[in-house]
């Protein structure tokens, strides 16, 4: 293990970053967002985050009286980092799955928005047009019915989505057998990959989508066909946390009652996300 | 501690991988080894309107990150699609595989072609007035004397450059192509169990690497048959 | 063309400033990645011709594998893996919670492990460049070992690795690239995520280029200089 060792020696070099003591109660906390997922959280041209959750964060941080800063992480090394302590909590729309439940621990869901796909207006999928039918993946005879509907729209075409995410496993559960599916580091990036052409719908958060349709760039594609909730996505959008992080937990889950409570929620997402998303009890 | 059954079960899925970092490897080597020549021999031209374009590609591709002409390649020329439509060249660059490529191509291309000018600069010029003395003409001179000479000349650096392509291939995840190091941070992200995955992937690609130092070595030895048996004398100038 | 003067501009909305910053994260990215390196390469060097099995063993070991192995595996492994090891390092010493290691430090060290195995070959070949007969001479002149190897051997060396570690220089700063892949705002993902939110991949990779490619120029002439008007110039190069 020498690479370990080489490590430790240099990181002592550098001065060691030694997050929050687990138990005691935190006077300051770090949370991580993406900043890459427009419009619950991105990056503005100064280099400054913004969006649904960078709002809501600080609005929690306010509630718990106790000092936050928000970092950016790049989506795929969000749970390893959250792990190994390189900051406290994780606010990235990441659903309460229960794969994740494994590893770390989820506050309450604080938004509960179901995925969909966005194709072209003029393809077939397409021209079926945004329905707002929601099925629940637990009721499994209706929402089998409803991806044995889209299914044949889909055949042969290629869908985009991001990497470690429950919507990629969701598209390979349901759709792999039809459909071609490309995994991408960031939603950005496969939305330039929709606009440009290269992939024939994506499969996101809707609210997501519908952001990034509102583009002009993108004023030939449509949100189409239901949204799904439940099941493999879990319970809705939480916030991570490490599972020994108790009291925290505690201070987030009290903070978000009282944010649904008094209707922040409610106003951040309409501001935000053009739709509620507070998670109904 | 070390738990042979999780190696077991990433060594399948990572070996999936193989084969499309081999051939993202060998198409763009293949490739690249034929522009490099043709570029190498191009700037034996006195004209500066053959050498100068040539030299501005080769700083460019030596000059900037793989990563960003990947980049560039994918993501950049995906905005000009009713451009390249109109040329006709869309279907190519729609395909992740195809951008790779390229990317991978011109990068090789520009390193390959500097060390395939140097070396037939190191050709001594008193062979070359030799071939041409005795008749042969610039083409026969180029075939049997200058090329044969140069690409042995070549060989050691050449290899260098085919190890940083078979690394490079692994930028070819950034673009959605599962190759090897796709399929390795996959894992990574999936199980989050860093080291395992990295001594298994990096297994694979020092397989891969020590099979083409030793092809090369037996390359190396073949084109040096004459060489045998006598007192070197060429074989200090490579570095 | 009036719209990428906008987007690179340096007024409200413009991203020249943050991708002139990012540039100069790269730039001390790579030079502390470069030096650490240097280090790590000496070291490796060193092992190498020593008459110990072992320490020849792993220092060839080191720089095989991370000559061998993509970049990018590596720092994905610091990366994921650097932390938890320290971590448990932490915990082995009875420390508690958790230790973090921050993106510019994992990214410099993983600079200076890969740059390190790419500069223990140049540092051994420059070493093995010396004439036998400097050594001698040192000895005749009754030099200690280190009198022989700060007098002598080391002005050689460091001017026959002087081409070969300006190779690596270029290396290190074209990898630097990739520490963008966890996370570090440097010039690549700084063009990434101005790509990223006003869509306009072409403009800002191609600004990315031109700043590498001018770092690279500056760097790789001052290089240059250094080899050709040193005072310890070797005669023939």
């Amino acid at each position: 293990m020498k690479i370990s060792r080489i490590a430790a020696i240099a990181s002592v070099l550098f001065g060691l970053v030694q997050a929050a003591v687990a138990q005691e109660t935190p006077k300051a906390i770090t949370i991580a967002t993406e900043g890459a997922y427009a419009p619950w959280n991105f990056t503005t041209a100064d280099g400054k985050l913004d969006g649904f959750e960078v709002d809501l964060a600080n609005d929690l941080c306010g509630r718990m009286k106790i000092e936050c800063k928000i970092v950016a992480q790049d989506w795929d090394g969000m749970i390893p980092a959250l792990t190994v302590g390189k900051f406290d909590v994780i606010m990235a729309s990441m659903f309460i799955t229960e794969k994740r439940l494994k590893i770390i621990e989820f506050t309450q869901p604080y938004a509960v928005d179901p995925s969909g796909f966005a194709v072209a207006k003029d393809s077939e999928l397409g021209k079926l047009g945004i329905s707002n039918e929601r099925f629940k993946l637990e009721n499994e005879a209706s929402a089998q019915a409803a991806i044995d509907k889209l299914k044949p729209l889909l055949k042969g075409k290629i869908i985009g989505v991001q990497a470690a995410t429950a919507n990629l496993e969701f598209v390979k559960k349901y759709f792999s057998d039809v459909a071609e599916i490309r995994e991408y580091k960031t939603t950005e990036q496969h939305d330039l990959d929709l606009a440009a052409g290269r992939i024939d719908a994506l499969f996101a958060q809707q609210t997501a989508l519908a952001a990034t349709l509102s583009k002009p760039e993108f004023s030939d594609y449509t949100l189409a066909g239901p949204g799904f909730v439940g099941g493999l996505f879990g319970l809705g959008s939480g916030a991570g946390i490490r599972k020994e992080d108790t009291k925290l937990k505690d201070m987030l889950n009290g903070a978000i009652d009282a944010a649904t409570a008094d209707g922040t929620i409610k106003t951040l997402s309409l501001k935000w996300l053009k739709s509620d998303v507070t998670p109904v009890k | 501690m070390i738990d042979f059954s999780f190696f077991l079960e990433i060594l399948p899925k990572l070996l999936a991988g193989l084969p499309l970092t081999m051939e993202l490897a060998l198409t763009s080597i293949v490739a690249g080894f034929v522009l490099a020549v043709t570029l190498a021999l191009a700037q034996q031209s006195e004209s500066p309107f053959v050498v100068l374009p040539i030299r501005g590609f080769v700083a460019v591709f030596r000059g900037t990150p793989l990563l960003v002409q990947i980049f560039l390649t994918y993501y950049g020329l995906g905005q000009f699609r009713h451009q390249l439509s109109a040329i006709g060249l869309w279907a190519v660059f729609r395909e992740p595989y195809w951008c790779a490529i390229i990317a991978l191509t011109l990068n090789t291309t520009a390193y390959g072609s500097e060390i395939l000018r140097g070396a037939i600069q190191s050709v001594p010029r008193g062979l070359v007035e030799a071939a041409r003395s005795v008749g042969l003409s610039t083409y026969l001179t180029y075939r049997h004397v200058i090329l044969p000479l140069a690409f042995r000349q070549a060989l050691p650096s050449y290899g260098n450059e085919i190890i940083l392509m078979i690394k490079g291939t692994s930028l070819a995840s950034i673009v959605t192509l599962m190759e090897v190091t796709g399929i390795a941070q996959g894992l990574i992200a999936q199980t989050y169990r860093a080291f395992e995955v990295f001594i298994c992937a990096g297994a694979i690609y020092l397989t891969l690497n020590f099979a083409i130092i030793r092809a090369l070595a037996a390359l190396e030895y073949w084109m040096s048959r004459h060489l045998r048996h006598r007192p070197s004398t060429m074989s200090d100038a490579a570095s | 063309m009036v719209d990428a003067f906008r987007l690179l501009g340096f007024q409200h909305g413009g991203w020249g400033a943050a991708l002139l910053m990012a540039a100069s994260v790269t730039v001390l990215l790579s030079v502390l990645g470069f030096a650490l390196g240097a280090v790590f390469g000496g070291l490796a060097a060193a092992g190498r011709l020593r008459n110990s099995k072992v320490l020849r063993f792993l220092a060839l070991g080191y720089c095989t594998v991370f000559r061998g192995v993509p970049d990018l595996l590596t720092i994905y492994l610091l990366y994921y893996g650097g932390s938890v090891a320290l971590t448990s390092l932490g915990h082995s010493l009875g420390g508690s919670g958790f230790v973090g290691v921050p993106a510019f430090a994992t990214g410099t060290l993983a600079i200076a492990i890969i740059s390190g195995a790419y500069q223990a070959e140049v540092y051994r070949g420059a070493y093995l460049a010396i004439d036998q007969g400097q050594h001698d001479a040192a000895c005749a002149l009754g030099l200690n070992r280190l009198q022989r190897l700060r007098q002598v051997i080391f002005p050689q060396l460091l001017r026959y690795a002087l081409p070969g570690l300006g190779n690596v220089w270029q290396l290190v700063l074209k990898d630097s690239s990739l520490i963008s892949v966890i996370g570090l705002v440097e010039l690549m993902r700084q063009a990434q995520i101005a790509a990223g939110s006003t869509r306009e991949p072409f403009i800002f990779y191609i600004a990315a280029a031109l700043l590498y490619l001018a770092i690279a120029s500056v760097t790789g002439h001052a290089f240059y200089r250094l080899e050709r008007k040193a005072p310890w110039r070797v005669r023939s190069a």
